[in-house]
């Protein structure tokens, strides 16, 4: 029996939604046991936002709430009541994590910064994820993942490869830049526990969605300062990335250096085309790439995307197909490394979940269910905390649970 | 305690932006790394950037690389020649974590693969990060960013409704980075308490999938496969990127419920058009959409995204601009939270990278060196590190093991 990586790690959720429920499923995974707080009655904002199984909205078949949760316990709490505080209290005691999400006035409001936290549980770490931090004049705007996302300048590079800048800048794709600030605050978060198992030593981490996404862009971004370019969606035509129709669909190739553009030749079985001296050498070819990608199509028509696939990465051009979901999907690499797994659940059933992009060799990632709203109160309430039988009635039936 | 990761030391023998970045991330916490380059097998990214299509003159005036491959130590050293193998296998003797992201079987045969870095340090936490993952019938294939895009199904749910799938480059590296980053912390959390090692397997196009685990679900719950939707949300609206006045200025705004739409509609004055039955609630309005889009467009483009942002922002209502990188490193915001540094590369002079994106109060993340050059540090590694003498040196160079 292997023990999990983060075994033994205990971890509070105040969170909704995607970036600190994603960042604390990461943890729950890999074996930290997270207790997630859902404000009694509405639960987290997932819970209402589909995809639904059947497309039925429910509050326990929402796709979006199952994948965000997983191997969590759940419980519900309002933390404005007295009692709530008390027990968030209780909960914050027993935690090393806690993740939250709030606006950082709503903390305040409620007692609940750093400080005053620390002097609950002195080890304790803290991960406040908000759209902008914990300073600075936007600290208090509001913004949805949409906003976040052009707000941080990440907008504005897309769609890349546009022909005019008449249309609108837009988003990434469903809400993987929200999915991607938790992956980031998960990161810094470990960072802190590692020390902490030997120093005892807490902390508070401010992570700001807005800089956490310029991260990730930061080449293009300081594109600006350094070179005096202001990078945009607008199409570079030297680019050496391109996109070719095929017979079924979209491939796309790259033919930088010489061994993918000998890749790329040997994959159309040399024509005559190819010999040309304007495809002579890298810079000659960025130069063409027009010519270049006028040459390919007529071939490309002619072959399937598989064909182009296998043929060319066989002999050394990286081309691969743009997959539609459904294509993904059902994707035999995918399937042949169990990227798809079946967990089961009690109210949306068995259905197939994306697992991990990692295998430790080790500490396999593990799936197990997303609870229900307060699935875990009895547990929580009673085993962990201390709560009686009666206790319990009377704060469910006071609201607060 | 300075750092987090204080005493961790990296063998790096990544490329790219994939690789690199995932050790970068752990240097910005205290990490030590070396990079192990060749003069013959150097970094990709010191020659030429894809995206751009900038060739770079000489190996050391690229700015991806010297931002990519920022904090970290670098030694020159041929891993193809036994010795040179030989002395890779002592760096990692000395490190705590191997990150590589050759096409998968490129290390077994150098002799460097996890099997045999074992052998010689049981307890080495071995990152491989590769296209489509070191197993499975496409294990071999190769790949760069925006394939793992493509490949991922991201590409094609992104883009304009009416438009073509689009392609994200360089940040799909950054997100498997980011990925791989995490992957290690959680070993390295595990070694130290039970002092056993691993081995990490990365799929970077795995990575991205991860990122839309939502849409997948649509998928393996209702046989739904999602296409693109721009700015579009599955149901609130307004939910768009609207122009503004000015060349090329946008301001985002999102609607999530009514009170946020009486607040929106008394912010823009309380025009005519939104007196329409057709707009008084959230079902009506995602119905009308694009008339509601429309009609928004009349009021943004009468002002600057900056003044939009506030008049929205004040009465509580969702709205931030598309920012360009021009406006955003001199935004007020940016500056309060002193978001940029600059430091100094020997060849090319000063450059602006932006901090580390996290601000923890006991251990801070810091960026303190632009790339080093190639084989910078090949008196400290081979030397001081581990321990060779002079003469060793210099007859392993005059062999062109060490460059």
């Amino acid at each position: 029996m292997s023990e999990k990586a983060l075994e033994g790690t205990k971890v509070l959720e105040y969170a909704s939604f995607i970036s600190g429920p994603y960042c604390s499923k990461l943890l729950a995974d890999l074996g930290a046991e997270v207790i997630k707080i859902e404000r009694t009655g509405v639960g987290d904002e997932a819970r209402r936002r589909g995809p639904f199984l059947g497309d039925i909205p429910h509050p326990e078949r929402s796709g979006l709430f199952l994948y965000l949760n997983t191997n969590k316990k759940g419980i519900t709490l309002d933390p404005e009541t007295q009692t709530g505080r008390k027990i968030f209290l209780e909960l914050v005691r027993w935690a090393d994590i806690l993740i939250e999400d709030k606006p950082p006035k709503e903390m305040e409001e409620l007692g609940f910064t750093y400080d005053k936290l620390k002097e609950i549980n002195p080890q304790l770490i803290m991960t406040s994820i908000t759209p902008f931090g914990q300073t600075g004049p936007y600290r208090d705007y509001k913004a949805y993942p949409l906003n976040v996302v052009h707000g941080a300048g990440s907008g504005y590079l897309a769609p890349g490869g546009s022909q005019n800048l008449e249309r609108e800048p837009v988003k990434s794709t469903s809400f993987s830049d929200d999915a991607a600030c938790g992956i980031s605050a998960a990161f810094a978060t470990i960072c802190a526990l590692l020390p902490r198992w030997s120093t005892g030593v807490g902390q508070y981490i401010d992570v700001s969605k807005q800089e956490a996404l310029m991260a990730m862009d930061q080449v293009e971004l300081c594109q600006y300062p350094n070179e005096g370019k202001v990078a945009s969606r607008k199409v570079d035509p030297r680019m050496a990335i391109r996109v070719t129709p095929c017979k079924d669909g979209d491939m796309m190739i790259i033919a930088m250096d010489d061994r993918q553009w000998k890749g790329l030749v040997s994959m159309m079985d040399e024509p005559e085309w190819t010999k040309d001296e304007i495809f002579k050498d890298i810079l000659s070819r960025m130069q063409h790439m027009g010519e270049m990608l006028k040459n390919v199509a007529p071939w490309a028509m002619q072959h399937t995307r598989d064909e182009m696939y296998h043929t060319g990465q066989e002999r050394g051009a990286p081309v691969a197909p743009i997959r539609s979901i459904e294509e993904a999907a059902n994707w035999q690499q995918f399937k042949e490394r169990d990227f798809f797994v079946e967990i089961d659940h009690p109210k949306a059933g068995r259905i197939s979940y994306p697992s991990a992009p990692y295998k430790l060799s080790k500490t396999p990632w593990e799936g197990g269910a997303a609870p229900l709203l307060g699935q875990h109160n009895e547990e929580v309430y009673s085993t962990l905390l201390g709560y009686s039988k009666e206790d319990i009635v009377m704060m469910r039936e006071a609201g607060v649970i | 305690m300075n750092s987090a990761l204080e005493g961790i030391r990296i063998a790096d023998f990544s490329q790219f932006w994939a690789g690199p970045y995932a050790v970068t991330l752990l240097t910005y916490m205290g990490a030590e790394a070396i990079k192990i380059e060749s003069t013959k097998r150097h970094d990709g990214t010191r020659d030429i950037s894809m995206t751009t299509g900038r060739r770079y003159a000489g190996l050391e005036s690229s700015l991806p690389f010297a931002e990519i491959c920022a904090n970290r130590l670098n030694v020159a050293l041929d891993i193809t020649k036994p010795k040179g193998a030989e002395l890779a296998k002592r760096i990692v003797q000395v490190s705590d974590i191997v990150v590589q992201n050759f096409t998968p079987g490129t290390m077994d045969r150098l002799g460097l693969g996890y099997e045999d870095l074992k052998e010689i340090k049981p307890d080495i936490i071995y990152l491989s990060s590769s296209a489509v993952g070191t197993t499975g019938p496409e294990r071999n294939y190769r790949g760069f960013a925006p394939l793992f895009c493509n490949q991922s199904g991201a590409s094609h749910i992104t883009g304009y409704a009416d438009g073509e799938p689009v392609t994200m480059g360089g940040k799909i590296d950054i997100l498997s980075a980011m990925t791989s980053a995490f992957a290690i912390l959680a070993a390295l959390n595990h070694r130290q308490k039970t002092g056993e090692g691993q081995h990490i397997d990365v799929s970077s196009t795995e990575s991205i999938s991860a990122l839309i685990g939502d849409v997948f679900m649509d998928y393996t719950m209702n046989a739904r496969s999602q296409t693109r939707k721009g700015n579009r949300d599955n149901i609130m609206a307004p939910h768009n990127c609207y122009r503004c006045k000015g060349e090329d200025k946008w301001i985002s705004i999102a609607i999530s419920n009514d009170d946020e739409w009486r607040a929106f509609v008394d912010a823009i004055g309380n025009p005519e058009w939104a007196k329409d039955g057709r707009l008084s609630d959230a079902y009506s309005r995602k119905a009308n959409e694009e008339e509601l889009d429309r009609l928004i467009s009349g009021w943004t483009i009468n002002h600057t995204h900056y003044e939009a942002m506030e008049i929205l922002q004040k009465a509580g209502v969702a709205a931030m601009p598309s920012f360009s990188s021009v406006e955003l490193l001199s935004d007020p915001h940016f500056k309060a939270r002193e978001r940029a540094v600059e430091l100094e590369h020997p060849v090319i002079g000063k450059i602006t990278m932006l901090t580390p994106p996290w601000k923890l109060s006991e251990t801070p993340a810091r960026v303190s060196s632009p790339a080093s050059l190639l084989g910078q540090h090949n008196s400290y590694v081979f030397g001081e590190l581990l321990g060779m003498s002079q003469e060793e040196i210099k007859a392993l160079a005059e062999e062109q093991v060490i460059y």
